[in-house]
């Protein structure tokens, strides 16, 4: 049985093809003003790359914040249950799955087969959020790539003060201005949103194996002050953005 | 600097046309220091007699001084001639001059109490980077508060940052927002950049920018509304900051919670200096007993 799963998200649509258990392609796009657009965009890349035609494909499931704007579906999944459902298909020792993506977090504690049994979810403040490494990234005037690679070269450890991410930009504009190295107000940053996490974590009550996902987890700087803050390790899938269309996936093939 | 400062207000300076301060007994100052403006208020035995207000500098101290030294200007007062000083706001310890610091909170009432008169029972401040509800009695003694510091939603900054957004005036926001026929809902996202972005997908669908910033004054109207709320609202009321100049969001706010505020006889952003100098001048009048 081949089955999709579209993950719609605030910012990108990602797109997982399943067949008995593999994963054959999958893809990622921005989202555009015409989100189903973007999904069909996504689904057609996956096809590509797993060699296959719309017509070999079963059911097709949507998740994501925009899973209700893809019409060409055959059902739909909240985001949690998928994450929690696709996490632990990959990693079947997790427990808690944290997934930090572009507007929002989310905390999700599930079972050996990957039901949820609790979760927490922050969406309504950006600090909590990509958009906030985002932010600070542009107030420092370097790529997102460089920005968490550059947090690891921190040698001094400094706070912030501010919790808001339009605040926060004066603030890493002050820091810059007093002369602190780039490197430790990465790491602050880094901190600052890692402590956020924990707490939405501590919400559900953590259990061990913890796994990372969403756009974020692609930030090793994040990573890093989030194993800190949490004081234990936690696994990061090798594409941790597609874990939620992975999920959706699993949903439609039951 | 961007070269285009949408968030830019206008300075002012006033004193009193008909006061006299060489026969006054004693001359008291008050420094409010916040996050993005600075008011400097000059009182003449307890009664208003100059001010000023600034944009706040990146230096503290200094954004102090130019204020105060603007509200000095032209009076022929110096500052060896000002008897006690406090300081208050955000950066109220880094009033080099000041010989005492209160809180911004004490400060307002007390000022709000001054500008709007003893009926004063609840005030709003909306600041630049917070906002306060806060009860008082008639003698502008606060009683109660409630204060949101934390999130940029529901001040002056948020207000910046839309503004920025639609290439509009932050000045000019407030009139704007009202040239609509119908309200439209409010923006539902709470933060800041996601509400910039969701402002964002309502002008590329179309609308008008006095459409967006309706929405977007309507958020704002609505969230410090709850706040107000949540503290308990006691006639009369009245608005305070930078904010209480937006007639979009005041009107919104008179609109949610049912109330009138009161109109102001003063620039709206001088409560909390007035405050501090009531308070300087009781503490001058102390400290002239005590000798």
């Amino acid at each position: 049985m081949i089955t999709a799963g579209i993950d719609a998200g605030n910012q990108t649509v990602k797109a997982v093809i399943l067949k008995d258990g593999a994963i054959l392609g999958h893809s990622i796009a921005f989202v555009g003003a015409d989100t189903e657009a973007s999904a069909q965009q996504a689904l057609d890349e996956a096809l590509k790359m797993a060699g296959l035609s719309r017509d070999e494909v079963g059911k097709v499931f949507s998740t994501g914040a925009g899973r209700k704007l893809v019409s060409f579906v055959a059902g739909n999944a909240t985001e949690t249950t998928c994450d929690a459902r696709g996490a632990v298909w990959l990693l079947p020792a997790t427990r808690t799955v944290i997934d930090v993506g572009a507007e929002e977090g989310r905390a999700v504690r599930c079972d050996a087969q990957g039901k949820v049994t609790d979760f927490s979810v922050n969406e309504k403040c950006g600090a909590g959020s990509g958009t906030f490494t985002e932010a600070m990234a542009r107030a420092l005037e370097v790529s997102l790539e460089d920005f968490g690679q550059m947090s690891l070269g921190s040698q001094q450890n400094i706070q912030m003060n501010a919790q808001c991410v339009v605040f926060a930009e004066s603030e890493v504009v002050s820091l810059i201005h007093a002369q602190t190295p780039k490197e430790d107000i990465a790491r602050a940053v880094h901190d600052a949103i890692a402590d956020r996490i924990t707490s939405l974590t501590h919400m559900v009550g953590m259990e061990k194996e913890v796994a990372l996902i969403g756009g974020v987890a692609r930030n090793p700087g994040f990573v890093d002050a989030l194993r800190r803050s949490l004081g234990c390790d936690i696994s990061v899938p090798d594409d941790p953005q597609i874990v939620g269309a992975l999920g959706a996936a699993l949903m439609a093939a039951g | 600097m961007a070269t285009e400062e949408y968030w830019r207000w206008t300075e002012s300076r006033w004193t009193a046309p008909d006061k006299d301060w060489s026969k006054a007994e004693i001359v008291s100052a008050g420094v409010d220091v916040g996050s993005v403006s600075t008011q400097a208020v000059i009182m003449v035995d307890g009664e208003l007699y100059a001010y000023s207000s600034r944009r706040t500098g990146s230096n503290s101290p200094e954004s102090a001084q130019r204020a105060l030294d603007w509200a000095l200007d032209g009076t022929g007062l110096k500052l060896d001639d000002i008897r006690f000083t406090v300081g208050t706001g955000y950066g109220r310890v880094n009033v080099p001059f000041a010989n005492k610091t209160i809180t911004e909170i004490a400060c307002h009432a007390r000022g709000a109490n001054y500008m709007y008169g003893p009926t004063v029972r609840t005030i709003l401040d909306m600041g630049g980077q917070d906002c306060k509800a806060i009860r008082c009695d008639e003698r502008g003694k606060v009683s109660a508060f409630l204060m949101n510091d934390k999130c940029a939603a529901g001040t002056g900054r948020g207000m910046e940052v839309i503004a920025g957004l639609l290439a509009v005036q932050v000045t000019e926001v407030g009139e704007l927002s009202l040239q609509v026929d119908r309200e439209p809902p409010p923006v539902s996202s709470t933060c800041v950049v996601f509400a910039k972005n969701e402002a964002t997908g309502l002008l590329r669908e179309g609308w008008p920018k006095s459409r967006v910033l309706a929405a977007y004054c309507a958020a704002m109207a609505q969230r410090v509304a709850t706040l107000l709320r949540r503290l308990g609202v006691e006639e009369d009321f009245a608005i305070t900051g930078g904010i209480a100049k937006n007639i979009g969001v005041v009107k919104r706010i008179e609109d949610d919670l049912g109330i009138k505020a009161l109109t102001p006889d003063f620039d709206t952003q001088i409560a909390g200096g007035l405050g501090a100098a009531l308070f300087a001048r009781d503490l001058a009048v102390k400290a002239r007993q005590a000798a």
